[in-house]
């Protein structure tokens, strides 16, 4: 089947302001979006820039606006789009920085923010600490956030306040909060309880949408927004 | 060169896999730590890997020991692992992995919410006697939460992370490394790295091959930096071909799968294993099974698969729904996405795929890299993890000891540098360090041939999968290695067509395949030097193991103007003499 894809565009050594370009590809069945891009780069065009690495949806690396929704191009297949035309776009709420390149730093910031590492001054046994396997399951859904920025920029909370933590530092910050070897709790809720916090998700569910480890980031942050009530009021 | 461009730091690590993670987070606890990383931390490929890591811990199976592991591991690399290096790692497991759950690693617990251990090929009880579960995991992404886990420490212990920056020198100079020059991606421009020690951890190549199960970052550029500085690799001609690699598309099944219970199937339905491995069926260790598969689908015994090639089921529509939601959640993802597949209800096509090289850079048991059989060192230069070749895995890796190779001798590399660094200063560097690196890059940037990155590299991929795979033969050898002499020669007349300083990643692919066809010659030119058979190399032309003639490491020089030199290392055998390898 042919598609055309009209690819997002722009070098800042040249361009004032982006464009799209369109490309024709012959997929076949099982071909992902990535696939059509890597055919663009290796055969049409070699200037197109995008961020790729482990084809195999864990390392987050190639998430962007496909036809309009925040995916990972290497495991979104083209021929289940039902499209003929497929527009592909940076993610949006990051700065761009080439084509479908932005620039992810502040979304990394908003993650250090929320001091993502165990906090625990005791001094650790022998062996393991010993957790349940229900209290493993209390936290272990977050352990799944493969950090693509999917779920942030996909947010309207975090569009109109680029201070917001966002989706994904919210449940960072569940991931240790909700961890029974983490005694952290007091040392992070001056960051999650304030106007570029917690409060400011207003459950929308746009970042459950959009993530594509189908993570329950939404419901995360509501039992986050209780922890934080019940420890501070 | 601008200021800004000069950078000194006490410890440099290029990579950010588990290896470099974890000697980054050791070293910052002391000195100040830089890590330079290609592709952002937690996109490293360490955390792709799915099933396990390996420790004696006895959670599960109590019987479990150090010596039962070590035996299993030197058993599966066909016994052309280093004993003393097995041992060290084998009796460290359970003291690396406590120290990863301390670190916050959140491991899959047993009902007495101790880490949660499974089976895994080729680790077993009593010498072979049965499969044993000593594979730590977390559900089915244990890499995933190891690499978070140490990205989050070296936060917390601030390291300096480059990020998006490609290592392209190092700077060696009478046999000291003073550190490296990396290239800017995001913004063009080189920066020199000046270091008292570095740590390289910049992992492996699988994507000199075409069907793989790897990311498309590993391109083993660390190797070629050890090769342009004339120093040698080891033991190259030792490549794993993994199992259970998705049809087409190589794309890990891991072998957890088989761990929680899954069989392979012919297109006969038999669970032909038994013919091979009757003990240990699916999970005897990879190069067996993959062996296995290959000579089911030579033999016309696998499902057609037309173009793509024949391919071998792997069923686990009896371990049932929920199971694997709880422990495989990814492989149902995984074969649904891209090989449109309902594991709850049907097989996975599946066909082995290259995934792991045993060889690397040599290094001692101290992870510094060494430069000749004598062991000579190069001061303040380490290497842990897959770049390197320690040996742990001789000629057939086990599964889940890649990722306790990579935690515990990142570990090791990391102390072993701070052992050091009382006694290792700055060394000056000459006025233009990046000069010579610059002239190469702009060699590349400049290129205006005719020939492309991606033909060259597909041509590369396409004939490493046919004549250096599972099975290999003198002459595809031979030819191939003409082939990969002719294929440098057409990298020479390459152009690019991206000719911007901002995140050209164009020219970043020119670099990748520079070093995938300079250490693809020497994978071939090992194989067709070692006329054996042992562990993952397997010749039809030799089938069977040379004990007298080959247990001994390769150490391979390429040489600058192409061509390659050969030297041996023997082998340390302390605890466990050769025997046939049975399963």
């Amino acid at each position: 089947m042919e598609i055309t894809f009209n690819i997002h565009r722009f070098d800042p050594d040249k361009d004032q302001s982006p464009t799209y370009k369109s490309y024709k590809i012959q997929t076949h069945p099982g071909m992902t979006v990535l696939d059509a891009l890597n055919e663009v780069k290796w055969q049409q065009d070699g200037t197109l820039t995008y961020r790729k690495s482990c084809r195999s949806g864990i390392c987050g690396s190639c998430a962007m606006q496909i036809h309009g929704i925040n995916r990972l191009a290497c495991e979104t297949q083209i021929e289940p789009l039902k499209k003929k035309k497929i527009v592909i776009d940076p993610l949006p709420g990051f700065e761009l920085i080439k084509d479908l390149a932005v620039d992810m730093d502040p979304f990394y910031k908003s993650i250090e923010r929320v001091k993502p590492w165990l906090i625990n001054d005791e001094p650790p046994p022998d062996r393991e600490r010993i957790q349940s396997q229900e209290e493993f399951k209390q936290f272990s859904d977050a352990v799944g956030c493969i950090l693509c920025a999917a779920c942030t920029s996909s947010c309207p909370s975090y569009w109109a306040d680029k201070e917001y933590l966002g989706p994904s530092a919210l449940y960072k910050a569940f991931r240790y909060i909700f961890d029974t070897r983490d005694n952290g709790t007091a040392d992070r809720i001056a960051e999650l309880d304030n106007k570029h916090g917690l409060w400011r998700c207003h459950t929308i569910f746009n970042c459950m949408d959009a993530c594509p480890k189908k993570l329950k980031i939404t419901h995360g942050i509501s039992l986050l927004k209780r922890k934080v009530l019940s420890e501070k009021y | 060169m601008a200021d800004q461009m000069l950078h000194k730091f006490d410890a440099v690590v290029i990579g950010s896999g588990l290896a470099g993670l974890r000697a980054a987070v050791e070293l910052s606890r002391h000195y100040e730590t830089a890590v330079i990383t290609k592709v952002f931390p937690t996109r490293s490929h360490s955390g792709a890997a799915q099933g396990g890591i390996a420790a004696s811990l006895g959670n599960e199976d109590p019987e479990d020991s150090p010596e039962f592991h070590m035996f299993d591991t030197v058993k599966g690399s066909d016994y052309l692992g280093d004993q003393d290096a097995i041992e060290l790692m084998c009796t460290e497991a359970p003291d690396v992995v406590y120290d990863m759950e301390h670190l916050g690693v959140p491991f899959s617990r047993t009902p007495e919410g101790r880490i949660a251990q499974r089976k895994f090929g080729g680790h077993t009880v009593n010498y072979g006697e049965k499969a044993v579960r000593r594979a730590c995991y977390s559900a089915d992404y244990t890499g995933h939460v190891l690499l978070h886990t140490l990205y989050e420490n070296a936060l917390k212990n601030h390291v300096r992370f480059f990020s998006e920056f490609q290592a392209l020198d190092l700077l060696i100079e009478d046999d000291i490394c003073n550190g490296c020059v990396a290239w800017d991606i995001r913004n063009g421009g080189l920066h020199v790295f000046h270091s008292r020690v570095t740590v390289m951890g910049t992992g492996g190549y699988g994507r000199a091959f075409k069907i793989t199960s790897n990311a498309h970052a590993n391109t083993g550029d660390g190797l070629g930096m050890i090769m342009r500085q004339g120093l040698p690799l080891q033991d190259m001609e030792f490549v794993q071909f993994h199992p259970t690699g998705l049809w087409k598309q190589g794309i890990l099944v891991t072998e957890g799968a088989r761990g929680e219970g899954g069989y392979m199937k012919n297109k006969d339905g038999e669970r032909f294993m038994e013919r091979y491995t009757p003990t240990l069926m699916e999970l005897a260790p990879r190069d067996v099974v993959s062996r296995s598969m290959q000579t089911e689908i030579d033999e016309g015994r696998g499902f057609d698969g037309g173009e793509g090639g024949d391919y071998i089921h792997l069923d686990i529509t009896h371990l049932g729904k929920e199971m694997i939601l709880e422990r495989l959640p990814q492989i149902y993802d995984l074969a649904y996405n891209f090989s449109g597949v309902d594991c709850f209800k049907e097989p996975i096509p599946i066909q082995p795929t290259a995934h792991y090289s045993m060889g690397g850079i040599p290094a001692d048991n101290g992870c510094h890299v060494l430069k000749n059989a004598n062991k000579d060192k190069v001061l303040g230069l380490y290497a842990a993890g897959e770049c390197s070749c320690i040996s742990v895995h001789g000629a057939n890796r086990l599964g889940t000891n890649s990722l306790l190779e990579a935690v515990t001798f990142g570990r090791i590399a990391g102390r072993s540098a701070l052992a050091d660094l009382p006694d290792i200063s700055f060394t000056d560097l000459p006025d233009k360090p990046h000069e010579a690196t610059q002239a190469n890059l702009d060699i590349l940037f400049n290129a205006s041939g005719k020939e492309k990155v991606g033909k060259i590299r597909a041509d590369l991929q396409e004939t490493m999968m046919n004549r250096c795979g599972v099975f290999r033969n003198g002459d595809d050898l031979t030819d191939q290695l003409a082939y990969v002499i002719e294929l440098q020669k057409r990298f020479k007349s390459i152009s690019i067509d991206d000719k911007g300083m901002i995140f050209n990643s164009d020219l970043m692919e020119a670099i990748e395949l520079s070093h995938l066809l300079e250490f693809a010659e020497v994978v071939v030119a090992g194989a067709l030097e070692r006329t054996e058979s042992r562990g993952a190399h397997s010749r039809k032309d030799y089938p069977d193991r040379d004990d007298d003639n080959w247990l001994k490491h390769t150490l391979a020089w390429r040489k600058p103007e192409g061509g390659v030199e050969f030297d041996w290392k023997p082998v340390v055998i302390t605890r466990f003499q050769p025997m046939e390898r049975k399963y």
